[in-house]
């Protein structure tokens, strides 16, 4: 479904990827696992066409999508959840919504669902983003990229800086998109929430991609997750 | 001279002054507030919507108020096209790199101005406004059956002038709902905050950033437009608007509109307080003199927010 194809990406004069691959189907979910700087970020910003690629190709149901332009990214049906939650601070979180409402053309009953699927969201519609607390921001991220009906999901470490009940809830909401047969592509440091979740890991350094595995092999492998993440 | 009726007369004239100032500085703070640009140009497209009026008017012919009225709407509606035009055509392509942007909008200041030279020539010249009245301004007096409205001879406004007023209230209270309550300023306000992310939620940024700058420049014009009956088309005209949005950006706080309201009416009504008593150059020194000690003192500006 989204494959990517040896990217070379390079911020000025410094390249991040070197010849990057990966893929993912419908109702998968990758997981990129690496050190800090391996160039998970860059890889899900390349998808996104925030940056241009020096070669290699993006390949979405048999279409190179990769001199798009970015905006029309997101009509392909990709939705994005960036490291930082990057909210629009200063819109309130129904305009949040209504913005990931207008990228994927959806009316009401799309808010309805999304909304429903985070009740702490519908009762603070009015508040300003940047008001929200840290788990609750994360949760707006989560259900403004859910406004576009996404098929494939980019989530940048959603988990970063939550405690523990909000992690479980944003690991949940994950695996139910997941059975929607939403195709996740996932950054996440935490090698515990990669084994329940993946079905495959890609280890990311130096901005190649070393080896792709099912994570069911990877479960009893310490040796391997300690070479790429150092745990 | 009675003190009291010049100083209505005074803040009348600065409120006009502020009128037209709000207009220009606000076109210059969306364009510097969204697409994060200094558009040295933005005096030319103000002097362009008063150029073009003229024309207008004078092609239309007929009574004032035709020509006046068509002008209104066509020399912003030709000026915002001439400005997307331009963005599309060299900003685009610069890639809104601050330092290029200012280089490229002086060479635009000179090409627009000198374009207008060569075609409208060096001369100032009027359009009529719409309607004229003379209105007195009344004045109160003890007399010997207490107060009493007195007129002082002399000392008038016209009813074009507090129309001016009026039209600047109208229209910026217009763009404040397109921007808090419309999908066009919803979208200008998330490019605004974050461009890369608006692009990720299908927000085509080129082309926002394009009716932005249409935008800016429109709103230069339309200032010019209801202030060329008072003071007549000239190719120079640019200047001083520029040198009192600028100011009024940078004392507001950069890309804060409110605050660029407030800063360009406090700096119009100053500049017509002090012109009339004064001098007008006295008016621009002290303007000038209080920028550089919002600079100095407070340089994300009186009503910008400090920077955690
Ligand atoms: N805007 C930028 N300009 C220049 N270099 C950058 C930029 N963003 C990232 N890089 C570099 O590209 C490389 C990959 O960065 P990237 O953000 O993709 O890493 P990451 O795997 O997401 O790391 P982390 O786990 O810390 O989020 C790093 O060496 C980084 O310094
Ligand atoms: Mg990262």
């Amino acid at each position: 479904m989204l494959e990517v194809r040896r990217i070379e990406v390079a911020y000025g004069q410094v390249q991040a990827l070197f010849g990057l691959s990966l893929a993912v189907g419908p109702g998968e979910i990758l997981c990129l696992l690496g050190r800090n700087g391996a160039g998970k970020t860059t890889t899900l910003k390349a998808i996104m066409n925030h940056l241009p690629l020096r070669s290699g190709q993006i390949i979405l149901d048999g279409v190179d999508i990769s001199r798009l332009p970015a905006d029309r990214i997101p009509r392909l049906g990709i939705g994005y959840i960036p490291q930082g939650r990057r909210l629009f601070s200063e819109l309130s979180v129904a305009e949040n919504l209504e913005i990931g409402l207008m990228a994927g053309g959806s009316g009401r009953e799309v808010r309805e669902t999304v909304l429903g699927l985070f009740p702490r969201l519908q009762e603070r519609l009015r508040q300003q983003a940047s008001t929200l607390s840290g788990g609750e921001q994360q949760m707006l991220a989560f259900a403004r990229a859910l406004c576009i009906q996404p098929k494939i999901l980019l989530l940048d470490e959603p988990t970063e800086g939550l405690q523990p009940s909000m992690i479980a809830l944003i690991q949940d909401m994950v695996a139910r998109m997941k059975r929607r047969n939403v195709a996740i592509v996932l950054v996440e440091q935490r090698v515990d929430a990669v084994l329940s979740l993946a079905d495959n890991v890609a280890f990311i350094e130096d901005g190649r991609n070393r080896e792709t595995l099912p994570a069911v092999e990877l479960a009893d492998d310490q040796e391997r997750l300690a070479r790429y993440v150092g745990v | 001279m009675d003190f009291g009726p010049h100083l209505i007369l005074a803040t009348l004239e600065g409120a006009i002054t502020a009128a037209v100032i709000s207009l220009t500085a606000v076109g210059l703070s969306i364009v510097f507030g969204i697409m994060r640009i200094v558009n040295v140009a933005h005096g030319e497209f103000f002097m362009l919507g008063a150029i073009i009026a003229w024309w207008v008017a004078t092609a239309v012919g007929g009574h004032p108020a035709v020509g006046f009225v068509v002008a209104i709407l066509v020399a912003p509606a030709t000026v915002g096209v001439i400005a997307a035009a331009t963005d599309w055509l060299v900003l685009r392509r610069i890639t809104y790199d601050p330092e290029r942007t200012i280089v490229a909008t002086i060479g635009l200041l000179y090409i627009i101005q000198q374009a207008t030279l060569m075609t409208f020539g060096p001369d100032a010249r009027p359009v009529e406004p719409p309607f004229n009245r003379r209105l007195a301004i009344p004045w109160v007096e003890f007399g010997d059956g207490g107060l009493s409205l007195v007129w002082p001879w002399g000392l008038g406004t016209t009813s074009y002038k507090l129309a001016v007023i009026v039209a600047a209230v109208v229209i910026l209270t217009a763009l404040w709902l397109v921007m808090k309550r419309t999908r066009l300023g919803l979208i200008m306000r998330a490019t605004q905050l974050d461009s890369e992310m608006a692009m990720a939620f299908g927000i085509p940024v080129t082309r926002v950033y394009a009716v932005v700058f249409g935008l800016g420049a429109g709103l230069a014009a339309l200032g010019a437009v209801l202030i060329v009956p008072v003071q007549q088309a000239h190719y120079l005209m640019g200047g001083d608007p520029l040198l009192l949005s600028f100011i009024a950006v940078i004392i507001g706080g950069l890309g804060s509109l409110p605050g660029t309201l407030v800063a360009a009416v406090l700096i119009g009504l100053s500049d017509g307080i002090i012109s009339v008593f004064f001098s007008p150059t006295l008016a621009k020194i002290l303007a000038t003199l209080l920028v550089a000690f919002v600079l100095v003192f407070r340089p994300e500006g009186l009503f910008g927010r400090r920077k955690t």
